[in-house]
């Protein structure tokens, strides 16, 4: 019931020299369900923080205006709830009913009314359990729903969505989106950023793209947005319905083995496992979450010790190492052979720019200066890194991060790469791109396992699939050819 | 691992007690310890601390569980006390070579252990019967502690786990990299450093998103807190306050009748 308006909105985030968000001008309804839109960068989480009231005057400079129901959104902050990303840092209590509650001792709310609010906000986003369930014992799916109830119980006139699903499996995300349909009021203003179009359809009547450089690209009805301008929005990376892309899929059949799991375990995070990795094809790894397919990822890497089983590297991998297990060699000589990309590319950043990043794995295998440079200049050249080559890291946005965590493991020419949710969250235009990248690696002679939730990846790229189920449930690991 | 959650009988009459008064109490019997450098006064103390252990349904096994690494690290002080003390006062009890153990030092080693063992072994004891929850709610309500302080320091908390699979995924993505220490122990240094490093900077873009989360929902709106889950101090928990002061005041009288007492100052 609340209504937006903004006019000429721009924010620039201090110590920075562009607008993480400029020239927006839009009028929200009370009641409407918007689906804001653009590529990364487009400054789309600025923009629901400036309306969450979470951008303080001190931290940046304003251009323009934005108001909630007229007031400052600082102003307005009891009218406004905002359900983030990532559960892990948004739950703040141990018991799922008192973080439920946390909220309302915030804003006052007297104590007999607490607990009635808490229990119809669980039962409305159809949480399972009863309110002592441990914050901790709860899937991530379940995690994000405690979250929505937690924003629910509050009231809030407006309610923004940043990206709710991108860290759950398809079965939990399907949980999120039936829970914001059923427990959103029929007057709350929704305001949802979301990357997969297709499913957060359903939940919206009308679509905002913004444009990168600043201001709003196109709004309108779904239908409306989508079929004018589709095309124009898929190539600025949008992902737009409908639109799938071509299949990458192996033209060769795949040679020698590189890498075999023979009943590969560890409980209880992964129950036995057989698996064999071929060059020149690409396995997808997939199961929900709490499979143990992240565990897998790291045994084939070599980077955790097997509990059950063993995994082994052919000739044609690891040359007269073969009879060690990878976990037992060197890093310099693991990273020569396999590359591992994980899941959240930070963990794997190791210096103060992107250049002396990519430069880091040759020199550790020893390459001489002039063969480091060459190899730094085509992967920056690669993978449209060249402009950031100076930067930081850490300061990259999370496409960029991406590009480069997968350069880095690249950078040491491994026949064998394995990642850990390459596509996660990246817009159309980055997730073409890592897809071409893999399918000329993979058609190189590369072998790829790559552990994914990403059914358009497994569609586009995948060879073979092998599905996990969790390891407390019964299983029969599958291995069927072209899903 | 460190383990923090409750392991006593939830029902049992003193674990009940409220939290502030069971962390007042442990404080008071710890403090007046402190004061005498005797074992008798600590002996006493522990004997004591044994004896009401039931009553906070905390069973002597799971407690053993939970000090171990304080009983290990009290034989290790006992031993290398006893063996290097400069003190070699009172009459010789053993002679074995270099080794030579003396009354006098036997007895400040034994008091200093014990000491160690009576103050650590209430706040053991608080720790094993009290949830995280259930103290923040009681500092903020029963000891007027500032609520920003109390429920960020429990919403932290919470993180602590994480920092052990983050510390594992770093050196996992390290030595992916190429980057491992082998056995040179400067390298060793050097990575363990760097990995330390980029822990940290994790941790405060981790603790960063929850600070934000938690003003979302209000934390920082000013408008005074409501509680959800009232935490009362009864006369109950008076008591329990008085009664270990009461105790420890006894230890120590004790200790004086016996003419053991040693003031630690003077």
């Amino acid at each position: 019931m609340s209504a937006v308006v903004l006019r000429g909105f721009g924010w620039r985030h201090a110590g920075r020299r562009q607008w993480a968000v400029r020239g927006v001008d839009l009028r929200i309804e009370a009641g409407e369900r918007v689906l804001l839109l653009g590529p990364s960068g487009a400054g789309k989480s600025t923009l629901l923080a400036a309306l969450a009231g979470l951008l303080p005057e001190d931290s940046g400079e304003q251009e323009g205006t934005v108001e909630i129901d007229g007031l400052d959104p600082r102003k307005a902050r009891e009218r406004v709830g905002i359900v983030f990303q990532d559960p892990e840092t948004q739950l703040v209590m141990a018991r799922s009913g008192d973080d439920v509650a946390f909220g309302l001792e915030n804003r006052g709310v007297p104590a007999e009314e607490i607990w009635p609010r808490v229990d119809e906000a669980l039962r409305r986003v159809g949480f399972p359990y009863h309110r002592d369930r441990p914050t901790a014992a709860l899937s991530g799916g379940e995690q994000q729903r405690l979250a929505l109830a937690g924003a629910l119980a509050l009231r809030p006139g407006l309610l923004l969505l940043d990206e709710p699903t991108a860290n759950l499996d398809p079965a939990g995300a399907a949980l999120i989106r039936r829970a914001v349909a059923d427990a959103l009021d029929a007057d709350t203003t929704l305001i949802l950023v979301e990357h997969r179009v297709t499913e957060a359809l359903p939940l919206v009547d009308r679509v905002v793209v913004l444009e990168p450089g600043g201001g709003v690209r196109v709004d309108g009805p779904p239908e409306a947005v989508f079929a004018a301008h589709g095309d124009a929005l898929a190539a600025a990376g949008v992902w737009v319905p409908g639109r799938g892309l071509p299949p990458r899929h192996a033209t060769a059949p795949p040679g020698e083995a590189l890498l075999t799991a023979d009943r590969l375990g560890l409980p209880p995070r992964l129950a036995h496992t057989d698996l064999q990795v071929r060059a020149g094809e690409a396995v997808a790894v997939l199961g929900p979450n709490g499979a143990g397919k992240s565990t897998l990822a790291l045994l084939l890497g070599g980077l955790l010790r097997p509990g059950t089983g063993a995994v082994i590297a052919a000739d044609a991998l690891a040359g007269r190492d073969a009879r060690t297990p990878p976990h037992r060699w060197r890093a310099p000589a693991l990273a020569r052979r396999i590359g591992s990309v994980f899941q959240d590319p930070e963990h794997q950043f190791v210096t103060g720019t992107v250049r002396e990043e990519l430069a880091l794995g040759p020199r550790r295998t020893g390459q001489d200066e002039t063969a480091v440079r060459a190899t730094v200049d085509r992967l920056l050249d690669r993978l449209g890194l060249a402009r950031l080559a100076g930067a930081n890291p850490y300061t990259l946005s999370g496409g960029e991060a991406r590009r480069l965590s997968v350069a880095t493991a690249l950078a040491t020419a491994p026949r064998l790469l394995i990642c850990d949710e390459p596509t996660f969250g990246q817009d159309r235009r980055t997730w073409r791109e890592l897809v071409d990248l893999f399918a000329e690696l993979r058609d190189a002679g590369h072998g790829l396992v790559a552990v994914t939730h990403d059914p358009d990846f497994v569609a586009a790229l995948a060879d073979r699939t092998l599905t996990l189920e969790r390891a407390d449930r019964v299983r029969t690991p599958d291995s069927e050819e072209r899903p | 691992m460190i383990s923090v959650q409750p392991v006593a009988r939830p029902g049992a009459p003193l674990a009940r007690r409220n939290p502030v008064a069971k962390l007042a109490a442990a404080l008071v019997f710890s403090f007046v310890l402190i004061a005498t450098l005797d074992p008798v006064a600590p002996a006493i103390a522990i004997a004591v601390e044994l004896a009401v252990l039931p009553l906070f349904g905390v069973r002597y096994g799971v407690l053993a569980r939970r000090a171990w690494p304080l009983l290990a690290s009290a034989g290790g002080i006992l031993v290398s006390l006893v063996l290097f003390a400069a003190d070699r006062s009172g009459p010789v009890l053993v002679e074995a070579g270099p080794v030579v153990v003396t009354q006098g030092v036997l007895v400040t080693a034994l008091g200093l252990v014990l000491r160690m063992l009576a103050v650590a072994l209430p706040g053991i004891v608080v720790f094993a019967t009290t949830d995280a929850t259930d103290l923040a709610d009681a500092l903020i309500q029963n000891a007027k502690a500032p609520a920003r302080f109390a429920i960020g320091a429990l919403a932290a908390f919470r993180l602590v786990p994480l920092l052990e699979q983050e510390w594992r995924m770093i050196s996992m993505a390290r030595r992916a990299r190429g980057v491992d220490a082998g056995r040179n122990p400067v390298v060793r240094l050097r990575l363990f450093v760097s990995t330390a490093f980029a822990l940290l900077v994790g941790a405060i873009r981790r603790g960063t998103r929850l600070a934000v989360a938690m003003d979302a929902r209000g934390f920082d709106a000013g408008t005074p807190r409501t509680v959800a889950r009232r935490q009362r101090f009864t006369r109950a928990d008076g008591l329990l306050v008085a009664g270990a002061a009461a105790l420890a005041g006894a230890a120590l009288t004790v200790s004086v009748v016996l003419g053991t007492f040693r003031p630690l100052i003077g």
